[in-house]
């Protein structure tokens, strides 16, 4: 018997959920809707982003009773979300055998400097990132999944789509470096020469990554695709919808066969009411701000 | 030799790498005009069996590839493959290709907590093996030959064309998994040379 890695064997979980939708989910039964659907993972929150920017003050760890009856639920990962920096509500969530943790912006910071040690944990963490250099610090931090932070709860793609494009920007850029600028890179990005280094040498990073925020049709979950993610989150575009079942469904459909306009097409018909969504520069708080 | 790689969800680059390094071409598939072309070999990867399952259906693939399967085409299915090709879950009712005549438990080991690497003996030989929130089968069939254990539960076994593993061959750099499936393959083109 060979040593458990658990930061690998939680690397691969990652790559399990690639091609798939992670759904919010409040109740068991939007669990089950969603699973129905075809979600390759459920995130079990007691309020799903854009409820909470109506809500206002502190956003905080779901209660462990209500995740676990989600748990109970489904036989699809389960995730929840901790506030950034808050290592006891992760500590509680692995207590309870949580699939995966997302140390979230959506959530209210609990730590203004630090995130939560996450190579301290043995279950993986995902992490959001607006840039190649946070992608890198949570990676760094034991970060086994990377998703764009877009903006939550907005329904409004434009974020998600600045974080994928200055992302993918980074690494092509950092590819094409001879390797006597790419200290020089480090430095700039605020990540260790060994992350760059890798950056250089494989195209790409080194954990899965999502795209996140603002996706509320099956055209936004292509975008993001062609746009170079490997799966998407869908918060409240799902549940804040007129048909959840129907829409999530085609979401899913179109995150598998994202190149084909013709299937997206018809999958775009008839969804019923779409979530009313916010512009980015209609909002009060930026969630993406937080952590960095 | 062409295998293809049904690409609807879950870890199928991975496979197509594995084939590429060892010299095989491969397409995905993701749609029944995927299935226009001539194809020696199908893989199911890992991903999530209830995702898996639900697009074959909604995208008309169950039918043509569970034919295919049952006239001979040579099948590995891993993880989630393995689930999907199972005749009979235990614990869970959901839509499967269901030819292989054995009876699995899907999340045998337990949420990601329970996932783990060993090295154990696949046809005889020591591979590593990486099981992620991975199935077991409990029980085998007959016709059902078993070529690999982990502490008492089967997790490799074949069936006429039909392969699969409970963990991922695709995530470790070992080969021996496609080596036995590409013999499969090949044993098949010589019965049909025959």
């Amino acid at each position: 018997m060979t040593e458990n890695n658990r930061y690998a064997l939680n690397k691969n979980l990652a790559q399990m959920l690639k091609g798939g939708v992670i759904m919010d989910v409040s109740t068991p039964q939007q669990a089950k809707i969603a699973q129905e659907a075809g979600a390759s993972a459920v995130m079990a929150l007691e309020r799903i982003p854009a409820d909470i920017r109506v809500a206002g003050g502190v956003a905080r760890m779901s209660d462990p009773k209500m995740i676990k009856s989600i748990q109970e639920a489904v036989s699809i990962p389960v995730m929840a979300k901790v506030r950034i920096g808050h290592f006891v509500e992760a500590q509680i969530l692995q207590e309870i055998q949580i699939d995966f943790i997302d140390e979230s912006e959506v959530l209210s910071p609990a730590d203004d400097k630090f995130h939560i040690d996450k190579t301290k944990f043995e279950v993986p963490f995902v992490c959001g990132a607006k840039n190649l250099g946070e992608a890198l610090r949570r990676i760094s931090e034991g970060a086994a999944m990377i998703r764009t932070k877009g903006e939550p709860g907005t329904g409004d793609i434009v974020q998600a789509v600045r974080h994928m494009r200055l992302m993918n920007a980074a690494i092509k850029k950092i590819t094409s470096m001879a390797e006597d600028e790419l200290f020089e890179e480090a430095k700039q990005l605020e990540v260790s020469y060994e992350a760059v280094k890798y950056i250089h040498e494989n195209g790409k990073l080194p954990v899965v990554n999502f795209a996140a925020g603002g996706i509320a049709t099956p055209a936004d979950a292509a975008l993001m695709m062609q746009l170079g993610a490997e799966g998407v989150f869908v918060g409240s575009g799902i549940f804040k919808s007129g048909d959840p079942a129907k829409r999530a469904a085609a979401i899913v459909k179109a995150v598998t066969n994202y190149n084909d306009a013709k299937m997206i097409a018809a999958l775009s018909e008839d969804l019923g009411e779409a979530m009313v969504g916010i512009n980015e520069s209609e909002i009060k708080i930026l969630m993406a701000e937080r952590g960095k | 030799m062409r295998i293809g790689v049904l690409a609807l969800q879950g870890a199928f680059i991975e496979h197509i790498h594995k084939l590429q390094a060892l010299g095989i071409d491969t397409f995905e598939i993701r749609q029944p005009a995927d299935l226009q072309t001539p194809c020696d070999g199908l893989i199911i990867p890992g991903g999530e069996s209830t995702v898996i399952g639900k697009l074959l259906v909604e995208l008309q693939l169950l039918t043509p590839l569970k034919n295919a399967i049952q006239a001979g085409l040579p099948v590995l299915g891993t993880c989630a493959g393995l689930i999907l090709l199972a005749k009979t879950i235990s614990n869970a009712t959901q839509p499967g290709i269901n030819t292989m005549d054995i009876v699995t438990t899907r999340n045998g080991y337990g949420r990601q907590l329970g996932s783990f690497n060993t090295v154990a003996t696949f046809v005889g030989e020591k591979i590593p093996m990486v099981f992620i929130r991975a199935p077991y089968i409990q029980k085998v069939g007959p016709q059902v030959e078993v070529l690999g254990e982990v502490e008492g539960r089967i997790i490799a076994a074949r069936q006429a064309n039909m392969l699969a593993t409970a963990f991922h061959p695709e995530l470790t750099d070992d080969t021996q998994v496609y080596q036995y499936f590409i013999d499969m393959i090949n044993q098949q083109d010589q019965r049909r040379v025959v």
